[in-house]
């Protein structure tokens, strides 16, 4: 009886805690989750390959997208970073983490590009 | 004793059990947003790469006279330039360029005056030529002292002279050439703020009142134009405008040249940008 009730109890677990591999959120949030891991480790091209795989995997995923945007901001890719930020508030207007970083970017473009004027 | 084993081994299952509920709990609780710092690179807004040298001309400078804004400014900039870009500075005497342009101005009001009246043969009679307005305006004395931006104005006809230019290149050898404007002008104005007093009541308890009053404020307006120009051309690459300003509460005595290196501190970064990739720190936030 303890012995099929510890079974049961693994076997919960085993089914709560393990991501949803089989579907396609579940393949895109596995290539955020190690793109993070490698971004963690300074290793952003990796990064950027990974979150652009999520996003392809699926286009809904909104924190692929922000992820994205971010990876692109710090590699430079300035119009490639509002796409995909502009692309992160659409998934996800209400986030706010999202929109966050999204002024955070444009306060820097606004600062450095605005004030341009060419003869 | 195999019996005794028996339940010790079912405990052990329980045990190893609850461990992979706590696990499985704590990865389904572990964050789902990470903060990472970021450099973002801003690329320069100018190709400097047929320059291997930068001169820091000078600066028309106006405004507090409290401030040497010209050798400071030119000094500032050549510092931040020795430190920050690939160009090697040009150490040269500071042009004062405000007396330059004022002399410019003469001579081309004396030579008006020297040759004959120009005649538009495009306009019709009454229509006043655009050689004769050009003529009145290079004849009108420029302000001097230059006390505001509208002092300041006339003065920018000195960037748009390419021969004057061209020639102080071909004097140090086809540089990028750095120049423009500086105004640092005092500024004062008052403004409502909310004040916070503290008290005892009559119980001796702290009571906190607020009250909104009128509050005197002093500093500084610093007004900058940069201009970038090609020292084999003299024509203007590039102009760069930026305004900043800083109050402080009456009482507080500010040297005016700690307020000067205040506001250009916040507007030395955006100058780099335009000649080298500058790095901007930052924290972003990255989903899971």
């Amino acid at each position: 009886m303890i012995q099929r009730i510890a079974f049961l109890l693994a076997l919960a677990a085993i089914l709560s805690g393990a991501p949803a591999y089989a579907d396609t959120r579940g393949d895109a949030q596995a290539q955020v989750k190690f793109g993070i891991d490698v971004a963690q480790r300074g290793l952003w091209r990796e990064a950027i390959y990974r979150w652009e795989r999520a996003a392809e995997l699926d286009p809904t995923y909104a924190p692929a997208f922000n992820n994205l945007a971010v990876g692109y901001e710090h590699e430079g890719q300035m119009e490639k970073a509002r796409q995909a930020y502009e692309r992160a508030t659409t998934l996800a207007p209400k986030d706010l983490q999202i929109r966050q970083n999204y002024e955070l970017f444009k306060e820097i473009h606004d600062r450095t590009g605005a004030a341009k004027e060419r003869p | 004793m195999t019996e005794r084993a028996r339940p010790k081994k079912g405990l052990n299952l329980v045990v190893g059990s609850l461990v992979a509920i706590c696990a499985a709990g704590t990865l389904a609780c572990s964050p789902s947003y990470f903060e990472i710092p970021i450099e973002t690179p801003i690329q320069p807004k100018l190709d400097v790469s047929p320059f291997q040298r930068v001169l820091v001309a000078g600066f028309v400078t106006g405004g507090t006279e409290e401030v040497d804004a010209n050798q400071e400014t030119v000094r500032l900039l050549r510092s931040q330039l020795r430190s920050k870009s690939s160009l090697r500075v040009i150490d040269a005497d500071v042009m004062p360029l405000a007396e330059i342009t004022r002399n410019q101005n003469k001579s081309a009001a004396d030579t008006d005056l020297a040759s004959p009246v120009r005649v538009n043969t495009n306009a019709g009679a009454g229509a006043p030529s655009q050689g004769a307005s050009d003529s009145a305006r290079a004849g009108q004395a420029l302000p001097m002292p230059i006390k505001d931006e509208k002092d300041m104005e006339p003065y920018g006809r000195l960037f748009a002279n390419t021969a004057y230019w061209k020639q102080i290149g071909e004097e140090y050898q086809n540089p990028l050439i750095v120049t423009g404007s500086v105004l640092f002008m005092e500024r004062s104005t008052q403004n409502m703020v909310t004040r916070q007093n503290e008290r005892l009541d009559a119980f001796g308890q702290r009571r906190v009142d607020e009250e909104r009053v009128f509050l005197d404020r002093k500093g500084y307006v610093l007004v900058n134009k940069f201009v970038f120009i090609d020292g084999r051309t003299g024509a203007t690459m590039y102009t760069d405008n930026h305004k900043e300003d800083v109050l402080y509460s009456a009482q507080q005595n500010m040297p005016a040249l700690s307020s000067y290196f205040e506001l250009m501190d916040r507007l030395v970064p955006n100058f780099l940008t335009a000649l080298s990739t500058q790095k901007v720190r930052g924290t972003r936030v990255l989903l899971k």
